[in-house]
């Protein structure tokens, strides 16, 4: 059994009055990829940013329950611990392709910068590591300084990916990286994400079954707030013990 | 058929009325400001030279020109500039980025909204109570220049606003999910990404400013000077001195709302030569607005 990187245990979230989380008990495993399923509106995007407290910038948005994070096990969703420092471990890759409009280069410096790193052998050191890392170094090191909005939707994609690497975090959080693709761009960053998975704790949303089947070793299937069924990605797509969770995989509705 | 045909006629028709109304409406308001300015610079062309910028007002017609005019105008936008952009700037950011948003910044927001809209000879009642009378600034560049720097604070304050909005969410997550804290946001983003919006606001509200003429009287600006204000630099050690700050002046608008007020002919046409210099100013901070605009939009899309 692989170690336990992160847990939500009783992971309720409310936006105002309207409960989208109810009772969300769900492991991280370490080093694997866990991908979260389920139809439009069920609530896995709104799990998935309770990870890095995207949530905190918005007004009216209450956490109750706890993410546990491991190994220092601290609940990462209580108010005394600081959102910046959550962000700074566990980092996020967002559905629509979003560099700045700065160069290549400075997209990826942008969090050691923030950091407070700004010694130039460090920042280009690890800017070409984190490129390397997201598959994009060999297309786009002869133009490191110029804009990054020239590159294509997947290698900004990849930049983001890259911009996230770049931190070395713990986790990394993809929601639905590749729906603003063509298939192409889709393949490569899939095989990136599975690349990553050495050294990193992956948890994707998606809505493509496909995708989670392919790429995941855990899945978790959310319907309507609920986390319905988790387990491994084979069995639960080979032979899933909810009655709800057959019918999504087998595409009755969603 | 015949129907489907007189149908269309009817429309046409109509479409053809507006045609002509919007035309002739469009025609009124060019032909007028046309004339307008062909009448200016048949005036005052003659008496635009060299001399005229450099001479005092003066008794005599052609011996007068706007030197204390322009140098007033100059440095007490230098003042309105100081005071108006940074606090408006700030200002916006603070109403963007940091205030959270419920009821009370609801009411700041129609505040600032209503304030662009007082009419400018309320801020020089205003200032002159405070800036002249309490703070005891006297009839000076910085009363004026402060006073000015109000007028236009609502409109750098919106246009700021109005930019900043412009930046989209997802950059604002991206940075935010790298662990930065908001003053990284706003000085890696927001700032730059909003620069150019930031700037056409500050040239057009300072170039309102330039042309402001109420409030300054109200604040006691001179009608006829024949003097220049102390230099802002000096000969010697920090070679900067603000003694023009608390200095007596005149600007633009006053210097040819004074010769328009004589009688003799001579002196309007100083007035109309004054006023296509001032046009000339104000046609070229909006060109200079219109250009940035272009520029930053050309650079950052979204």
């Amino acid at each position: 059994m692989d170690s336990i990187k992160a847990e939500s245990r009783n992971l309720n979230f409310y936006y105002g009055s309207l409960q989208t989380l109810k009772n969300v008990n769900l492991q991280i495993r370490e080093r694997q990829i866990t991908a979260l399923i389920g139809p439009s509106g069920c609530g896995k995007t709104t799990y998935l940013r309770c990870f890095n407290r995207m949530h905190d910038l918005y007004p009216h948005n209450r956490y109750q329950g706890e993410i546990i994070l491991y190994p220092d096990k601290i609940n990462i969703i209580s108010p005394e611990v600081d959102p910046i420092e959550v962000r700074m471990r566990i980092s996020m890759v967002f559905q629509k392709p979003n560099p700045f409009p700065k160069s290549i280069f400075e997209n990826v410096a942008y969090g050691l910068r923030v950091r407070g790193i700004n010694n130039k052998s460090t920042l280009s050191e690890k800017v070409e590591k984190s490129l390397r890392g997201a598959a994009l170094w060999d297309e786009i090191k002869d133009r490191l300084h110029q804009p990054a909005f020239d590159l294509s939707g997947g290698q900004q994609q990849r930049l983001c990916i890259a911009r996230a690497l770049a931190t070395d975090p713990e986790i990394l959080l993809f929601d639905e990286p590749t729906s603003a693709l063509d298939p192409i761009a889709t393949g490569k960053i899939e095989e990136l994400i599975m690349g990553l998975q050495e050294h990193i704790t992956i948890l994707i949303v998606t809505h493509n079954m496909q995708q989670a089947a392919r790429i995941s070793d855990y899945t978790a299937f959310m319907y309507l707030g609920e986390l319905v069924e988790c387990g491994e990605t084979d069995s639960l797509f080979v032979n899933p013990q909810n009655k709800l969770t057959e019918e999504y995989i087998t595409g009755r509705f969603g | 058929m015949q129907d489907i045909k007189q149908r269309i006629k009817i429309s046409k028709f109509w479409n053809g009325i507006f045609w002509i109304i919007g035309l002739m409406s469009t025609l009124i308001g060019l032909v007028l400001l046309l004339v307008l300015m062909i009448d200016l610079f048949t005036d005052g062309a003659p008496r635009l030279s060299y001399k005229f910028f450099t001479s005092f007002p003066s008794r005599f017609p052609e011996e007068a020109g706007i030197l204390s005019a322009w140098v007033g105008s100059f440095l007490v936008l230098l003042v309105t500039a100081g005071a108006a952009i940074p606090l408006g700037v700030a200002a916006g950011i603070y109403l963007e980025e940091y205030a959270r948003k419920h009821w009370i910044t609801d009411i700041i927001e129609i505040n600032i909204a209503n304030l662009a809209g007082v009419p400018s000879i309320v801020y020089g009642l205003l200032a002159l109570g405070l800036f002249v009378y309490l703070l005891k600034f006297g009839e000076s560049i910085l009363t004026a220049g402060l006073t000015l720097g109000l007028l236009i604070l609502p409109m750098i304050i919106m246009a700021t606003r109005e930019a900043i909005r412009a930046i989209p969410g997802s950059i604002r997550e991206a940075s935010y999910a790298l662990g930065a804290t908001k003053w990284q946001t706003v000085q890696w983003h927001i700032i730059p990404y909003s620069m150019g919006g930031i700037l056409t606001g500050i040239i057009i509200g300072l170039s309102r400013a330039i042309g402001e003429t109420a409030p300054i009287i109200t604040v006691g600006a001179l009608t006829f000077i024949a003097f220049l204000p102390n230099s802002p630099f000096t000969s010697d050690f920090p070679f900067l001195s603000f003694k023009w700050l608390m200095d007596p002046f005149t600007v633009m608008p006053i210097q040819m709302f004074n010769w328009v007020s004589r009688p003799q002919k001579e002196f309007q046409l100083n007035a109309a030569a004054a006023g296509i210099i001032l046009m000339a100013m104000t046609l070229l901070m909006n060109g200079a607005a219109i250009y940035i605009r272009y520029k930053f939009r050309k650079r950052i899309r979204w």
